[in-house]
């Protein structure tokens, strides 16, 4: 059975003006351990369903589930980074990390140590007690990213993580990021504008069609290498951006 | 050592400065002559208060003088002064204490509230609008002519000022963050003492200052129209009969006070900005 499930869901946007229709009949299956990039014209619906997989909206018509139950914010199942790192400047790194745990109640000895763990693996060991603002763009994404895996939430939805990153420390960001995920043996969902970043990360590629957003392609990418970057070098990389290029643009 | 090194020594200590001396030295020197400027400015403007006075410049008394201050300092039961001093500081600090205390109440409930708060828009906009002044006979005939109509006064004064203040600061909080807490599975309490307050820290401190001076602003009115006792009443009875040393005296004091209230104040915020940043 697949982790998540989208099944002919679709959601319109009530206004004092007008009523938008952002996503209709969208269906998606996304199994464990998988790296899904999701791709579409801008302004299509991307953002909408990402919060309805993580809960904060519930869709007009359709179902989503996790593991077969229906999604709530808060159950603890969903990791959802946005587009900025939102890490709370008054608190030290250690302190953002454990955000997640302390909102769930679930402080415990084992899942502190979990995460400070992660910390240490992830080269931020030794700034868990600095803030937020002493550290790189690229240092602040991981720590937002081990923020998101404290709680150890069975699907990662990651919404344009990078834009906010200065296009130097991207491509290494966007390694860090990768291994981190594919480490904890993650099943995660990104959402991207820049289609080079979904073909050198995902496993499939769901390319969604202008507003209200469905499912127009999916493609399983086959690069056979171990990290983004290095996919980037692969002969078959090119090929592989026209390709997508092309059914985006279209 | 040899006569040499000997005389070596010293000239390259005291020579080879690094640019982060010479820096920092510039920065000593900079300060010290602006505080021995401030210092300076003060004494000049007594002094030419006084010698103006002395000289027949300027009637003393019209405009007193510093020596006639000194000299009615002098003359006032201290323990009827420290009383007069005591309503003053007593009715300001209840009332800037209740004000912000019931103003950060009220705009967290407007805050939590959405239907609250489209309710109470126009009312704020009208309270705001008011001269609170103007509230000054009615609350001394609903509270009576004491003490608590200047505590009153004064928590008007303050009050509406700290809701529109605190609430736009509650409300101004990045919506990202607030979705992130979201998604984590927040509740709106869990919102508002996770992410709002801390984000709010400096802006409540900073409201505490302003606060401060509208305190005194309250109390002050407050003592004009109830006219006790205080500074306030102190120097409205000094105008009536015509003692300006009395209503400068009572003025320099009510100055020293608001200074070292206002001091108090930012040394708390400089202590709780430092906690906050962690710096
Ligand atoms: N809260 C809302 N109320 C009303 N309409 C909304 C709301 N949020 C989004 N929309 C509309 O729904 C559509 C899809 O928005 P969404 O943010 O999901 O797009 P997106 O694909 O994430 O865009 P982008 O590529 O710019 O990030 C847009 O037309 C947007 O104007
Ligand atoms: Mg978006």
């Amino acid at each position: 059975m697949a982790l998540l499930e989208l099944d002919r869901v679709d959601l319109i946007y009530q206004t004092e003006t007008d009523e938008t229709e952002a996503v209709r009949n969208l269906n998606l299956a996304v199994d464990e351990g998988e790296f899904i990039a999701l791709v579409g014209p801008s302004g299509c619906g991307k953002t909408t369903v990402l919060s309805m997989i993580a809960g904060l909206i519930s869709p007009t018509r359709g179902s989503v589930t996790v593991g077969g139950k229906p999604v709530t914010a808060g159950s603890g199942d969903v990791g959802y980074m946005l587009q900025r790192d939102n890490l709370f400047e008054w608190r030290t790194i250690e302190s953002n990390v454990f955000l997640g745990l302390s909102v769930q109640k679930k402080l415990t000895k084992e899942n502190r140590e979990y995460a400070l763990a992660m910390l240490d693996k992830y080269g931020l060991g030794e700034f868990r007690t600095h803030y937020p603002t002493q550290l790189s763009g690229g240092m602040r994404q991981r720590a937002a990213l081990i923020r998101t895996l404290a709680f150890k939430p069975k699907l990662l939805l990651l919404d344009e993580p990078f834009s906010a990153v200065d296009f130097q420390t991207r491509m290494t960001v966007c390694d860090d990021v990768y291994s981190i995920i594919k480490n904890e043996k993650k099943t995660a969902l990104l959402v991207t504008h820049d289609i080079s970043e979904a073909v050198s990360m995902a496993d499939r590629i769901v390319v969604l069609t202008g507003r209200p957003a469905t499912v127009k392609k999916i493609f399983d990418v086959d690069i056979d290498a171990p990290t983004p970057l290095k996919k980037r070098e692969h002969p078959s990389f090119s090929q592989w951006f026209d390709r997508i290029w092309k059914e985006v643009s279209l | 050592m040899t006569e040499k090194a000997r005389s070596k020594l010293p000239c390259r200590m005291a020579k080879v400065k690094s640019p982060r001396q010479v820096y920092l030295a510039k920065r000593r020197n900079d300060k010290i002559t602006t505080v021995l400027l401030q210092i300076g400015l003060l004494f000049v403007f007594i002094g030419v208060w006084e010698l103006a006075a002395t000289v027949g410049w300027i009637d003393p008394f019209i405009t007193s003088c510093p020596s006639r201050i000194v000299k009615i300092l002098g003359t006032i039961d201290v323990k009827d002064l420290f009383i007069h001093i005591g309503y003053t500081l007593g009715e300001c600090a209840i009332g800037f204490v209740a004000a912000s205390a019931l103003g950060i109440l009220i705009a967290v409930l407007l805050w939590r509230f959405k239907k609250l708060r489209r309710v109470m828009e126009p009312y704020i906009v009208v309270l705001n609008a008011l001269p609170k002044i103007a509230l000054g006979p009615i609350i001394i005939i609903w509270v009576g002519a004491g003490m608590q109509a200047i505590v009153v006064m004064t928590v008007l004064i303050c009050l509406i000022v700290t809701v529109i203040s605190v609430l736009n600061g509650l409300m101004a909080v990045d919506e990202g963050k607030i979705l992130l807490l979201k998604s984590m599975g927040a509740s709106r309490t869990q919102i508002l003492t996770k992410l709002i307050f801390p984000a709010n820290v400096p802006a409540l401190v900073n409201m505490l200052k302003i606060n401060v001076g509208l305190a005194w602003v309250g109390t002050i009115m407050g003592e004009y129209l109830v006219s006790t006792a205080g500074l306030g009443y102190l120097i409205i009875y000094g105008s009536q009969v015509f003692k300006m040393d009395l209503v400068m005296a009572s003025t320099v004091i009510l100055c020293l006070l608001a200074t070292a209230m206002y001091l108090a104040v930012a040394a708390v915020e400089r202590i709780v900005k430092r906690k906050y940043h962690g710096e």
